[in-house]
């Protein structure tokens, strides 16, 4: 990447620039719409039109983007520009949010997602999430994997159970690790393994998508690429959507990316494409690292 | 009076000490060889003058009418001085009551002694006004001297304010030490006529039959297992509903209500905490307890006036607030990321909240409940006013039953000689009270310490 | 069957279970807004007869000759005072009814008034010994309690005879009985009769024995904090001390009334039922309370601020002085004004120093016998009389009344000192 393309970026002037929002303090210089392929025939998960604001604060305006079956997105963008609210918009997790509103076409399979008749227990049921952060319940790694499918009454007898149990680790590829003290606490694994039982504890329900909010931010390289392998493989049966804060990430693990800005979805495109040739500007500046 | 007198004059002389002193180390600040400010050397003299004369006045204060005392009976005829500890006690007691009158009395051996009672306030009087008097000066005439301006002022009297919250942080060990040794002292002398196995395992408590003078304390039957009995009953009835309202009332209001509801309820229910226990008992013993009976008679049950329920349903109903305030701390600590992680999943809110967030505060509401625990088992003024008297050996709700709180009041209230093992035995009570609160306490703190560590 | 279908069908139940959760929690805390509203209206509503009295109307003669007083000459003061006005005033009563001839009978119609009466009629009549003379005095005398009992509640006590319950009809139609406005109530002080009982004696003895417990506890309680949260090393001992303190806090009050009695009463020989006594057992009781608050207060303070004096060469003492404790001040002011509420309703440790006894002086000083509301409370909550259950409930108010106003200044004291640093 040639870093002095963008060296003027401050003194770009604004009359190159069409400044459609009105709102001045969330304007993006030179936003015009999304640039990119953002939609898709028979998309698993389709978003039209999407805000999102936090009481007064608006933080996703008119987002529209679709997520393909069986796909591996990535979503990058610079720190508060609404990545992770844009991803808990997908299950509903904004509903614990006091005074987050959403609106804008959201659906999954077609059915719409904040549809009174959309049930969140049922849609997160199907679309799972994992957290930046490893959060183990304090209770047995049997435990915690077996609450989701013990919830749902997924299984009927303690040996369909303790199957869904060991599958669910092994496609987390905990399971060697643990297979001696499954009764041991959950919060006594190291971060890595944490992070891996929480994702087997998402796969035990079979979600049809997961949501990664920055699942390696909290882990070292090794752990990471642990994980990453594991996101390639699970790509297979599942949709993933991740956020994440690394370049290289997003380049290993993702078919297609994403870039916000500011809550503007700026650019989506082939995850090659994004990181060899931008589109826009602000993608260039942010992949090269110009800021971010 | 003599007392406020002797305050205003060290007060007094105190500020004059202040004033030399800081004139004379002002007058030497002309000359540039100070060391701290002026009115660094005013504290400083203030306080020479008026901390030994303080102490002093402390000290007399507290061990005057124990002085007093003894020189009345010094005082008293040698036939009188022979007589047995209680009646010795009585004619003091006549003694002060002349000394009260103005020193008359019908009794000529109370009026002398009452002389010599005077005499001895009037000397002791006197010679604590003059060593006052000395000290307060001698502080003065200190601060007059050379040596003040060769001092540091200010670390001084700094030396001294740290010495002195030193000592006042101090206080809580000396209570707490004033707490065991005076409890522990009278209850081994009750252990002393009455064994502790007997006290400890003993299922008859009847302490009114040692109540006369030619019974002694061990005819009395001081078994204690109806009281613990019965303070277990009432408590776990209280428990019983404190616990499980308590609980809930927390969990709605931290993970259910609306932030308004919240800040309108917690403070409502905070009342409840605030209300005195005499107003829970007056409430217990002329509502609650009436109410039951009636409505027990009304079932063709039989219920005592003074049923354990109806105290033990109104001690819970004192402690709610306690156990909800304890668990929504706990519950309110426990990280966001969990609620997250188990909604996540698909989970409805209350089996978040039944399978994941309490389960994690445990530890936390099991301290809490603890603590209340130690709380109905000390609690005082509601059993003794809708609680029974007669100790009875049972586990039925409605029956009266009484408490060891109740017996410490019952002994110890009323016409009581002190010595006698039914006053004794309220301290061998007591002991019992503050070693199993204090065991609890310990347990419960702990436990929460070790809680709020793990979720920092 | 796939798992969404699977899901879909349990969903019915699990809500149904949430919805049953969310009632318990809701009727839980109705439990304690229907108890809180239950006892304060009981209590409001057995207070309220407290506040009234009945008075019956009688004419007194009020002669020298019916006061067999000289007929002529000045009356000095002591020779009124010596009259037998008890008698005067049952003459009156037979005068008025004179119907009533049975020794029995008699005796049932002079227990209508308070016996407090004779002395009601001798402080006027020594007061303005003009009145004397041969017109005869309408008075309106406090009726008994029984009576009053009666004639407010509508309710006959077992003491009330049929004979009484007659005259008092007479003295309704003649409009000779009325009810006013209760002042013994807050001028008297405790006393065997309901009527002539009033709080006064226990207002002062409470506030004594707070003003003890404030001396003692609010310095007390602020140096210990300011040495655990500024100076104490940390070790051992100031382990020690903060074990101690959390300790005492959860101690059951009661054990500090047997501190007391074995203490300062048995050891140091401190009079019995004096307010000295009971405000130190409560400033010991007090003093966690303080010292856990200050602390809270005095390490809120931002230490930017604290390194700023320090850093202009103000020593540690100064800082804190100068600094930390004027910043920390509401929130210490806060907390003890907390502390001073509990203690003004603690009741069980005062009794184990004597403080129940009957005491009808209004206490002058700290060294007096005192009782002090909350016991006053409970002494009255004792007694068999019904009227002394509305004065209970009475008293019960205006100690809720005193909470309420130190409440709120803390309240107060925090929202309007509560700080952003
Ligand atoms: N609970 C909330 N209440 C109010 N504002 C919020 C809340 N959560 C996020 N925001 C705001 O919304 C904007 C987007 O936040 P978001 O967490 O989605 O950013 P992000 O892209 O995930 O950032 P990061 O990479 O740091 O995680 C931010 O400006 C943030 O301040
Ligand atoms: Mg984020």
């Amino acid at each position: 990447m040639n870093a002095s393309v963008t060296e003027d970026l401050g003194t770009s002037s604004v009359t190159e620039f069409d400044v459609r929002d009105p709102d001045r303090s969330t304007q993006v210089k030179g936003f015009e719409g999304t640039i990119g392929e953002n939609t898709l025939d028979n998309p698993k998960i389709s978003t039209r039109n999407v805000n999102i604001s936090y009481g007064e604060k608006q933080a996703i305006f008119d987002a529209s983007l679709d997520i393909g079956r069986n796909e591996v997105i990535a979503m990058i963008g610079p720190s508060g520009c609404g990545k992770s609210t844009y991803l808990r918009a997908l299950n509903r997790m904004n509903d614990t949010i006091v005074g987050c509103r959403v609106t804008g076409d959201l659906t999954i399979d077609g059915e719409p997602i904040y549809a009174h008749n959309m049930d969140p227990v049922l849609l997160r049921a199907r679309v799972g999430m994992v957290f930046q952060k490893p959060n183990p319940f304090p209770k047995s790694i049997y435990d915690n994997i077996a609450y989701g499918p013990r919830i749902h009454g997924l299984t009927r007898t303690n040996a369909e159970l303790d199957e869904v149990v060991v599958t669910s680790l092994q496609r987390a590829g905990l399971f060697e690790e643990v297979k001696d003290r499954l009764d041991a606490p959950g919060t006594g694994l190291s971060g890595g393994q944490q992070q891996r039982l929480c994702i087997a504890r998402t796969i035990a329900v079979s979600p049809e998508v997961i949501l990664m909010d920055e699942p390696c931010s909290a882990l070292d390289p090794i752990a990471t690429a642990i994980i990453e392998e594991l996101i390639d493989e699970l790509r297979a049966n599942y949709t993933i959507v991740i956020v994440t804060h690394s370049m290289q990430q997003a380049a290993r693990v993702s078919q297609r990316t994403a870039y916000f800005h500011l809550g503007k979805l700026i650019e989506v495109g082939e995850t090659n494409q994004i990181f060899t040739n931008p589109r826009h500007e602000l993608t260039e500046n942010y992949i090269t690292g110009k800021f971010g | 009076m003599q007392t406020t007198t002797l305050v205003i004059v060290i007060a007094g002389l105190s500020l004059i000490s202040y004033y030399t002193g800081r004139t004379r180390a002002q007058a030497y600040r002309l000359d540039g060889r100070l060391l701290a400010l002026p009115n660094q050397y005013g504290y400083l003299t203030a306080m020479w003058s008026a901390l030994p004369a303080i102490i002093l006045l402390l000290a007399w204060l507290a061990f005057e009418p124990g002085y007093l005392n003894d020189q009345v009976i010094a005082n008293l005829p040698a036939a009188a001085q022979q007589l047995p500890t209680e009646e010795l006690a009585l004619l003091v007691n006549n003694v002060l009551l002349a000394v009260g009158n103005g020193g008359l009395s019908p009794d000529p051996v109370i009026e002398d002694a009452a002389a010599a009672y005077l005499a001895a306030r009037e000397q002791s009087r006197m010679l604590v006004t003059g060593l006052i008097l000395l000290l307060c000066l001698s502080g003065i005439i200190f601060s007059l001297t050379r040596y003040l301006t060769r001092l540091h002022a200010r670390k001084r009297v700094e030396t001294v304010i740290r010495w002195f919250l030193m000592l006042c942080s101090g206080v809580a060990i000396v209570t707490t030490v004033g707490i065991v040794l005076s409890v522990l002292f009278e209850a081994i002398r009750f252990f002393e006529s009455v064994p502790i196995l007997d006290f400890m395992f003993g299922t008859t408590w009847s302490p009114q039959t040692a109540i006369r003078a030619d019974q002694v304390g061990s005819s009395g039957s001081f078994g204690a297992i109806p009281l613990f009995a019965g303070t277990m009953l009432i408590s776990l009835i209280a428990m019983t509903i404190a616990v499980p309202v308590g609980l809930l009332t927390a969990i709605y209001l931290a993970e259910y209500a609306s932030p308004r509801f919240r800040s309108a309820a917690k403070p409502t229910l905070e009342i409840l905490a605030g209300i005195p226990t005499v107003v829970y008992g007056f409430f217990a013993a002329l509502t609650v307890a009436p109410f039951i009976r009636d409505l027990g008679t009304s079932l063709g049950l039989s219920v005592a006036s003074e049923s354990a329920l109806a105290a033990g349903i109104v001690m819970g109903v004192m402690i709610i607030p306690f156990v909800s305030s304890l668990s929504d701390d706990v519950i309110t600590a426990v990280p966001q990321a969990m609620r997250d992680g188990s909604l996540a999943l698909g989970a409805t809110q209350s089996e978040t909240i039944k399978q994941v967030i309490i389960p994690a505060a445990l530890p936390g509401i099991v301290g809490g409940v603890l603590l209340a625990a130690s709380r109905a088992i000390g609690e005082t003024m509601i059993v003794v006013m809708a609680a029974g008297l007669a100790a009875r050996l049972t586990a039925n709700p409605l029956d009266a039953v009484t408490t060891v709180t109740v017996q410490i009041v019952t002994l110890l209230t009323g016409d009581q000689e002190f010595d006698s093992p039914k006053t004794l035995a309220a301290f061998a009570l007591g002991l019992m009270l503050f070693v199993s609160t204090l065991l609890l306490n310990v347990v419960a703190l702990h436990i929460v310490r070790k809680y709020r560590e793990q979720y920092e | 069957m796939n798992n969404t279908e699977i899901v879909k069908q349990s969903l019915k139940r699990r809500y149904a279970r949430e919805k049953r959760f969310q009632l318990y929690g809701r009727c839980a805390v109705l439990v304690g807004f229907v108890f809180l509203a239950l006892l304060l209206t009981d209590i409001v509503v057995k207070a309220l007869p407290a506040f009234s009295v009945t008075e019956i109307r009688l004419d007194v003669d009020v002669s020298r000759e019916a006061l067999e007083l000289p007929v002529e000459g000045r009356l000095d003061r002591d020779a009124i005072i010596a009259v037998n006005f008890g008698g005067v005033i049952k003459k009156s009563l037979r005068e008025a009814f004179p119907d009533v001839t049975k020794r029995k009978q008699k005796r049932e119609l002079y227990r209508l008034v308070s016996s407090g009466a004779e002395f009601a009629l001798q402080a006027m009549l020594v007061n303005n010994p003009d009145l004397i003379g041969d017109q005869p005095l309408r008075i309106w005398f406090k009726a008994d309690d029984d009576v009053d009992t009666l004639y407010k509640l509508d309710t006959r006590t077992s003491r009330i005879s049929d004979l009484q319950l007659g005259i008092i009809e007479q003295l309704r139609a003649s409009d000779s009985i009325r009810t006013v406005f209760n002042t013994t109530l807050f001028t008297a002080s405790d006393s065997r009769e309901p009527e002539q009982a009033g709080i006064r004696g226990a207002l002062l003895g409470s506030f004594w024995t707070l003003l003890v417990t404030l001396i003692v506890s609010l310095p007390v309680g602020i140096a210990a904090a300011i040495y655990l949260e500024e100076f104490a090393p940390k070790n051992r001992i100031t382990d020690f001390i903060e074990i101690n303190i959390n300790n005492l806090a959860a101690v059951p009050s009661i054990v500090f009334g047997l501190l007391g009695l074995a203490v300062f009463i048995n050891f140091f020989g401190m009079p019995r039922s004096a307010p000295l006594v009971g405000g130190l057992v409560l400033a010991l009781m007090t003093l966690p309370t303080i010292i856990i608050s200050s602390r809270a207060a005095i390490k809120s303070v931002p230490p930017s601020i604290k390194e700023a004096a320090l850093g202009v060469g103000a020593s540690h003492m100064q800082v804190v002085f100068h600094h930390t404790l004027p910043l920390a001040m509401p929130g210490i002011l806060t907390g003890s004004i907390i502390g001073m509420a509990q203690a003004l309703g603690e009741t069980a440790p005062l009794l184990m120093i004597g403080m129940v006894a009957f005491i009808v002086d209004v206490p002058g000083g700290i060294f007096d016998s005192a009782t002090v509301l909350p016991v006053q409370i409970y002494l009255w909550s004792d007694s068999p009389e019904r009227a002394f259950t509305a004065l209970t409930a009475a008293t019960i108010l205006v100690l809720l009344g005193f909470l309420v106003v130190m409440n709120a200044i803390a309240i107060y004291l925090r929202r309007r000192f509560e700080r952003r640093w």
